[in-house]
């Protein structure tokens, strides 16, 4: 089955060459960077709002809402969060190794609509690839007087600096990446006061938006907000990306339009489970997602509302897929393992609590785990996020604390008996997870 | 003819005065003057000084091999702020190495998706091959091993970096063939495509025109920073 694409199609037509200026130019690029200088801001900012464009960086705000809370103190500035970090999550990699003059194009757009003179983007230490063909993008936008004084001979100024994180997870936070940018630790700030729209990076107002999200405007200039918003489905507008991982036949970046069903996307985009195996669990939205179960959610369709409703979130758009030979508390323990590596420390219950998850379900792995740790575990991610409600209530001043709760209460409802399994047995029933050839 | 005063020494940085009362002076920088140039580069993209800490501390690792006392007080010196500020942020952040790290730095991804199609027999089969277990460095210098978490290449678990150099749909086997060669062939700088080609499989996508450059030690090779190696052939 073939779906419609927008962010992926040139990459799709032109393999070699979709990174290279000539070829953006020569399949209509620039041109809407160029209208929108004789536009206004505010039909910017409406245009934008009106497209219903979620940001894609996992919290699915409305992308032209943030910029219209941009406070009016100058100079703004606007910074691209590429520092895709959320596991499972690989898609802005791609959309900035084979089209990073399309990113290019949303920022200089946005830095119009909002009066921004200078723009950065983050993208991830660990990601050099994708920041030397992002560089030599902007060299050559540059080199065409699309950046620098005056850009298209007008008389806008845009500037524009490519950094480098330093492989910490927690800068993909907003108010972290701001801290990580002005040279400090990647801490993130308590908001309020610190809300970026206001006080921001150099404590001036700022919009951070993502790699993916930035994609998106060209094209909703291009298209037109209705032909855009046809693309989606009811209030998940456009298309959006999604990175398949893990036992999956077919795994890669797919671009897709919102409200096709989970069975759709893992047996058909997905191509099944591989060796004949049988879907036991995926992670519908990266590792900050509660996990999806084949009973309850295969068949309901991949939108946000229906998605939030049945208790998880679309996110990063990372889907982990993993089969019946997997065991529910190693595949927990490395997605806690991974917020507990990643937590910055300031707050307690997160510093504390994730190390003791870790530990806890570590110890159930190696058939150490006690009668009482089942419950222990629960008791811990209550004090995370009170109640282990979704969306999660926050003991933190960020978000990844109660992250690190998602796979401790998805595996305790839906499994349970597995991981008391390892408690009464002494051992895990799976020994060790099958490794696919 | 008079001697030139002492502040009038153009390469001069700092002066202080010593146990016995005397004036004494600094050189100005302990960097290369292509490095130092670099550095000039890197400030002027930023709005405030204290922003190019980051990109500064990765000139310090390609400067030293990894990140050393006298590169971060350096840092602080082109920043404007103290050493211990600048070790404070070094130390937030997994890339900035402060213990002696080998010339190719191999983390492997063991996180949720590499973790399900084996990535922990993968970092057994290096660890083993390398003698060098997670984030240790072998006694030349050459090793180092870690295991980290996910460097955004699950479609094409496992995954692996060299350098930060990725390589994509790694096996025990092929891993350990990295090791060896990494050992015999002792390549000046390492390539993302020249290693995928030789120890690669399965890809997260097609990843369109090969990369000219290369990374010579344990750092991202990005040529803003005066990390990347041209031409590694």
């Amino acid at each position: 089955m073939s779906y419609p694409k927008v962010l992926t199609k040139r990459m799709e037509d032109h393999p070699t060459d979709s990174h290279t200026m000539e070829r953006y130019e020569a399949t209509g690029g620039y041109v809407q960077a160029k209208a929108a200088l004789d536009m206004t801001r505010d039909e910017l900012v409406d245009m934008v709002k009106e497209s219903g464009l979620l940001g894609r960086g996992g919290a699915a705000f409305s992308t032209g809402l943030k910029w219209s809370f941009l406070a009016p103190a100058r100079p703004a500035y606007l910074v691209i969060n590429g520092d895709e970090s959320e596991p499972g999550t690989f898609k802005d990699r791609q959309l900035l190794e084979r089209d990073p003059h399309q990113m290019l194009e949303g920022v200089i757009i946005t830095a119009i609509a909002n009066e921004v003179h200078h723009a950065f983007v983050y993208i991830r230490g660990e990601y050099p690839k994708p920041a030397r063909r992002l560089q030599k993008a902007v060299d050559e936008a540059y080199a065409k007087g699309y950046f620098g004084e005056g850009i298209f001979g007008s008389d806008y100024d845009l500037e524009l600096t490519v950094h480098l994180g330093g492989g910490a997870y927690i800068c993909g936070e907003e108010t972290a990446l701001i801290n990580s940018l002005e040279g400090q630790r990647g801490e993130p700030r308590l908001k309020p006061p610190y809300f970026p729209a206001a006080k921001g990076l150099y404590m001036m107002p700022t919009i951070v938006n993502n790699v993916e999200t930035m994609a998106n405007i060209p094209h909703i200039l291009d298209m037109g907000v209705d032909a855009y918003k046809a693309l989606g489905h009811g209030d998940d507008t456009g298309t959006f990306m999604t990175s398949l991982s893990g036992h999956v036949n077919k795994p890669g970046n797919y671009e897709l339009p919102h409200g096709i069903t989970w069975r759709e996307l893992i047996y058909d985009v997905g191509g099944g489970i591989p060796n004949g195996r049988e879907l036991k669990m995926w992670i519908p939205g990266g590792a900050s997602a509660p996990w999806f179960n084949p009973d309850d959610h295969l068949d309901l369709p991949i939108t946000k509302g229906d998605t939030g409703q049945a208790g998880s979130m679309l996110g990063s758009g990372a889907v982990v897929v993993m089969d019946d030979t997997t065991c529910v508390v190693k595949a927990a323990e490395r997605v806690v393992r991974f917020f507990s590596h990643e937590s910055c420390g300031q707050c307690t219950p997160c510093r504390e609590g994730t190390t003791w998850l870790e530990m806890i379900l570590r110890r159930i792995e190696a058939g150490q785990g006690r009668p009482i740790d089942a419950d222990l575990l629960l008791d811990i991610s209550d004090n995370i996020s009170v109640g282990l409600a979704w969306p999660p209530r926050q003991t933190t001043i960020c978000p990844l604390g109660p992250s690190a709760v998602s796979p401790i209460t998805s595996i305790m409802r839906h499994f349970r008996d597995e991981v008391m399994a390892h408690i009464t047995e002494g051992a895990c029933p799976f020994a060790k997870t099958e490794v696919h050839a | 003819m008079t001697a030139a005063h002492p502040l009038d020494q153009g390469d001069v940085r700092w002066f202080r005065v010593g146990s016995r009362g005397l004036l004494q002076s600094g050189p100005m920088s302990i960097w290369s003057e292509a490095t130092q140039s670099r550095a000039k580069e890197i400030l002027a993209k930023y709005p405030e000084k204290r922003s190019a800490v980051m990109p500064l501390l990765y000139l310090a690792m390609a400067e030293d091999g990894w990140l050393t006392e006298e590169g971060m007080a350096e840092v602080a010196e082109w920043v404007g702020i103290t050493p211990a500020q600048v070790q404070s942020v070094a130390s937030f952040y997994t890339m900035y190495k402060r213990e002696r790290t080998g010339k190719y730095l191999v983390s492997l991804c063991t996180s949720i998706s590499c973790m399900l199609l084996g990535s922990d027999d993968v970092l057994h089969a290096i660890e083993d091959e390398s003698g060098v277990p997670h984030g240790e460095t072998d006694e030349e210098g050459l090793i180092s091993v870690e295991h980290a978490e996910c460097i955004g290449a699950c479609g094409g678990a496992v995954a692996c970096q060299v350098n930060y150099e990725l390589i994509e749909g790694i096996t025990p086997e092929k891993g350990r063939e990295l090791i060896r060669w990494l050992k015999k062939a002792r390549p000046e700088a390492v390539n993302t495509d020249e290693m995928q080609e030789l120890f690669g499989g399965q890809r997260s996508f097609d990843w369109a025109l090969p990369s000219d450059v290369g990374a010579a030690g344990p750092y991202p090779a990005f040529e803003p920073y005066g990390t990347a190696t041209e031409d590694t052939k």
